[in-house]
């Protein structure tokens, strides 16, 4: 595991800008390719067993795989750099095309564009939904968990604090209880 | 000043709350920013939402592009900060104390029980944004890419220029 020698926050800054704007519509593929094949920074074991560690983080999945990683090879000061590479660019070019769209936004072109656009969104994280539950043992309480949060966030509009803290200890104890 | 604060403080809270990432958390930020504090309109939170989608970068990043709408490069900063800050250090901590316990058995719990709620939060999330247009080509579209992506790997850039094309055209 003496994998501290080998990386610079200066390179981890320069590799996640490089990822951040390569990443349409998600970052994580080109993640992949990038840090287990090309720069064989990881093995595809050990990428997996950190994007699954990310994912149940709150927050960003992509930001906290990137601050685990550059944690990693060169403690805080390599989180903060593989953090800020992955936003710098991108919140920039963002930001260019929200300016564009303060003075083009009135116009019936853009708004449809826009329309078409949250339109495709929606259906790319309906299939991220599904991929994640084909992944997941077929258990009743899984269901029930994933049903209730979306009738109550979704449907009822209750704040998510209070979804959240309901439901991820409901969901843990009924785990904890189930699972062998 | 005071507006910088409300996005941190809303912002912040959401970074350890937000199970299943910043998109499954689309449907509260909507509650809070439009709905109760009325700091920007139904359209402009989707449009912000669907340039986010046409840029490159990590999906978080919409956090930024609605702090630039409230308050401007200082908004962008600080929501995004706040947004990714305590969930990093949360993941700095478990990288720290918890690496190499993928197989653990609480690790097993804690992932079966959050995933479920994952996915029912980002199906709100859908919900959300198809509310956007009535029209049944935006209903078309949003099959479209689901079901595309489920059966093919394909950069969804493809799928967002199509997306921009029809609604450019007044079909969606």
């Amino acid at each position: 595991m003496d994998d501290s020698y080998k990386v610079k926050p200066a390179e981890l800054f320069l590799t996640f800008s490089k990822l951040g704007l390569l990443g349409f519509g998600g970052v994580m593929p080109w993640v992949y390719t990038e840090i287990v094949e090309n720069k064989k920074w990881l093995t595809a074991v050990a990428f997996s067993e950190l994007l699954a560690m990310g994912q149940i983080i709150p927050g960003a999945n992509v930001t906290n795989f990137s601050a685990m990683l550059g944690y990693r090879f060169c403690g805080l000061r390599g989180a903060a750099a593989a953090m800020l590479g992955l936003f710098t660019f991108p919140l920039g070019v963002a930001i260019g095309f929200a300016t564009l769209y303060q003075h083009f936004g009135h116009l019936e072109v853009v708004q449809g564009s826009l329309r078409g656009i949250t339109a495709i969104a929606a259906g790319l994280i309906i299939s991220t939904g599904i991929k994640l539950a084909k992944a997941q043992p077929r258990t009743i309480q899984a269901l029930v968990s994933g049903i209730l949060a979306l009738v109550a966030v979704g449907l009822l509009k209750f704040p998510l604090p209070w979804v959240v803290l309901t439901l991820a200890p409901l969901g843990l104890f009924a785990e904890a209880k189930l699972t062998r | 000043m005071n507006i910088i604060l409300v996005l941190a403080g809303h912002f912040l809270l959401l970074s350890l709350i937000a199970v299943g990432g910043a998109t499954a958390a689309l449907p509260e930020m909507h509650r809070v920013l439009v709905t109760d504090l009325h700091l920007m309109g139904d359209e402009q939170f989707a449009h912000l939402f669907a340039i986010s989608q046409a840029s490159p970068g990590p999906n978080v990043l919409f956090v930024g592009l609605f702090g630039w709408q409230i308050a401007g490069l200082c908004g962008a900063l600080v929501s995004l900060f706040a947004m990714c800050g305590p969930a990093g250090l949360l993941a700095i901590g478990v990288e720290h104390f918890g690496a190499g316990h993928q197989n653990d058995r609480w690790y097993v719990v804690v992932r079966r029980a959050l995933t479920p709620l994952s996915i029912g939060l980002l199906l709100s999330s859908a919900v959300l944004l198809m509310k956007t247009s009535q029209k049944p080509m935006a209903l078309g579209l949003t099959l479209l890419s689901a079901m595309t992506l489920l059966k093919f790997r394909l950069n969804p850039l493809w799928l967002i220029a199509i997306g921009a094309i029809v609604g450019g055209l007044g079909w969606a």
